[in-house]
């Protein structure tokens, strides 16, 4: 398949890093992530499978990471000293993929083979298919125990590179994660900085419900752990937050970014019906108007 | 060909002690291993790798999905770990990891797995290991590797770090009979035959190659040549050796300090319904979990001593010729 975009070259342009974040900036990036939340209606309604909610509540996390924060490189996708991004939520790979498309990885008309026979898509990530994954995903809880051993490697290398992992909220249910975080507060890996996509929703009902986890800021910071809260659908926010945890010495660094599951579309917000529920006809037309409101509202 | 093995078999050596040496040596051939420990570094003796290179060892607790989780980060960061606890851990508490992020991720994390078998004979059944193979197995491109004696070890360590992709090196707890003289030179993936013999071929992995060979001598002494064939490599199996021997020697058996379901028995049993069915039997344990005890004594008493192969070598045989008869009667 050839390399080309649909998309005009602004919107794809990645912003340099650096703590400056100029109001257009994060106009763009916000509305960039109401953009990749249509293209995650498209293919999981195109497909009939997959997981809406949780990817539209990670939108505008992994716009600010791709698009701002990671030295990554799609041209060097095995570049030694990239940044790693561990996305442990893999059920939410929709929105990964379409960022990672976006970002120049793949292109962007492979987005529709998602979860097809013969695709690079799968179902969940698998690192050997899609350009720019780093680790396999789906089953819950890996994320901060491999971004735990990427961030020993790294520091053994004598490598700046940085570790990010994207956790669900309802991974945190998981026994491993806290192994994890045992591990990476022990070796005191700064390097290392976890994102929790906390929406307060997973698949049977609110994670309030089904396993309490708060108070979960005093969890990471009694597990020794620099804790940053934040409101997870706000760019400027969440680009701050990833500037503030670079920041930080001596400790790993958890974002509770507090967000949205279904964020962007009224009907399906903040319910377990959408995690991976599969919209008809009439919810795709009304969900695609909302997102395409959503996106104008971000543009100048 | 007898060359390649002692006679008589030399001294028992310890295995934690030879594998804490080849591991110190692995640490200086190549500075891309690195070390990780469930905290059992004193039991098989990794701890000799940690006092050696601090900075390339990890002691995640006893936490064993973190312990292949991290390593996995550690992998794709082009290290090459190690990862270090007692057998059944992997094959239980910690598969998940090794499933997805080793065998279907690509992980390219090595897995020594200690105190394998009946060899932790004295903590009993909750840390003996009978089923990791099975298990193991059964997980696309999952390399397995069981050394039978200390030089074995020393020789196939190397070969796992440098093999593309995840391996679980499968180690005993105890002290080994030397079996191999320095010709030996194994390969993974490539079985070998230790002792030549036409009437029936017993094919054995770790410990029971000493007593494979110990069999095969009790029977030369009454006229049947029982050829012994090492295995070391579970998977990729040597189906091409294994057939070979079935077509010569018309009978096999297999002995293994595992279940007899799905390790090396289950594994030649497939090879051979498909490519070349004649009489197997099956040492090893019999679908049971054993009890805490001296290690050799339990390994006799759970149907892995070295009458126990003799016996299964004679019904193998039996069969043959009683088949072969058979046929005959047919065709006249």
């Amino acid at each position: 398949m050839t390399v080309l975009s649909t998309q005009s070259a602004a919107s794809t342009s990645v912003y340099p890093y650096g703590p400056h974040h100029p109001e257009a900036m994060v106009a763009d990036l916000s509305r960039r992530a109401y953009d990749y939340r249509t293209h995650v209606l498209r293919m999981v309604y195109g497909r009939k499978s997959g997981h809406i909610g949780g990817a539209f509540s990670s939108a505008e996390i992994l716009t600010a990471l791709y698009f701002h924060h990671l030295r990554v490189d799609p041209n060097r996708a095995d570049w030694v000293d990239r940044d790693r991004l561990v996305f442990s939520k893999g059920h939410a790979c929709a929105m990964l993929y379409t960022v990672l498309a976006h970002r120049g990885f793949f292109p962007v008309e492979e987005l529709p083979t998602f979860r097809s026979l013969n695709s690079r898509l799968q179902g969940h990530p698998e690192p050997q298919k899609t350009p720019g994954v780093e680790v396999a995903a789906g089953p819950l809880g890996h994320g901060v125990a491999i971004g735990a051993g990427m961030a020993l490697a790294a520091r053994m290398d004598g490598s700046k590179r940085k570790v990010y992992v994207i956790l669900g909220d309802g991974e945190l249910n998981s026994g491993v994660i806290w192994e994890g975080m045992m591990t990476a507060a022990k070796f005191a890996l700064d390097n290392l900085v976890v994102i929790v996509d906390y929406n307060g929703v997973q698949q049977t009902g609110t994670t309030r419900h089904v396993m309490p986890t708060e108070p979960i800021a005093d969890k990471w910071a009694a597990f020794n752990w620099h804790v940053i809260e934040i409101h997870g659908h706000n760019m400027a926010q969440i680009l701050d937050a990833l500037d503030r945890a670079d920041e930080v010495h001596g400790r790993p660094v958890v974002i509770i970014a507090r967000t949205t599951k279904g964020k962007g579309v009224s009907f399906m917000e903040n319910s377990p019906t959408w995690h991976g529920g599969i919209p008809d006809a009439a919810q795709f037309e009304t969900a695609l108007d909302e997102l395409n409101e959503g996106a104008r509202a971000w543009t100048a | 060909m007898d060359s390649l093995i002692r006679n008589p078999l030399g001294n028992p050596t310890s295995m934690r002690k030879a594998y804490g040496e080849a591991l110190v040596e692995l640490g200086h051939a190549r500075q891309d291993v690195v070390v990780l420990s469930a905290d059992v570094q004193s039991s098989d003796f990794s701890y000799m790798f940690e006092a050696a290179f601090p900075e390339r060892f990890i002691n995640v607790g006893i936490a064993e999905p973190a312990l292949v989780d991290v390593a996995v980060g550690l992998a794709s960061s082009g290290k090459v770990p190690i990862a270090n606890t007692f057998a059944f851990l992997f094959a239980t508490r910690a598969l998940e990891m090794v499933r997805t992020h080793l065998a279907f991720g690509g992980a390219n994390v090595k897995l020594a797995g200690a105190y394998a078998g009946l060899s932790d004979s004295f903590d009993g059944p909750t840390h003996q290991t009978i089923s990791d193979l099975a298990i193991l197995r059964s997980l696309p491109n999952m390399t397995i590797v069981v050394p039978a004696d200390a030089l074995a070890l020393r020789k196939l360590l190397p070969q796992v770090a440098a093999w593309q992709g995840p391996v679980f090196f499968r180690l005993c707890r105890n002290e080994v009979p030397e079996v191999f003289t320095d010709r030996y030179e194994p390969k993974i993936g490539e079985g070998v035959t230790l002792i030549d013999g036409d009437d029936a071929t017993v094919i054995a992995c770790g410990v029971m190659v000493a007593r494979a060979i110990e069999a095969s001598r009790q029977l030369a002494r009454q006229d049947v040549g029982l050829r012994v064939v090492e295995l070391h490599t579970l998977k990729p199996i040597d189906s091409e050796l294994i057939v070979s021997c079935a077509q010569e020697t018309g009978a096999i058996v297999t002995a293994e300090e595992h279940s007899i379901i799905g390790g090396l028995g289950g594994a030649v049993a497939e090879c051979l319904a498909e490519k070349c069915p004649v009489p197997l039997e099956r040492v090893g344990v019999n679908d049971t979990y054993a009890e805490s005890g001296p290690y050799l004594e339990l390994l006799d008493k759970y149907g892995m001593s070295v009458e126990a192969i003799v016996a299964a070598a004679q019904r193998a045989l039996a069969r043959k010729q009683a088949s072969s008869s058979h046929a005959t009667s047919e065709v006249y």
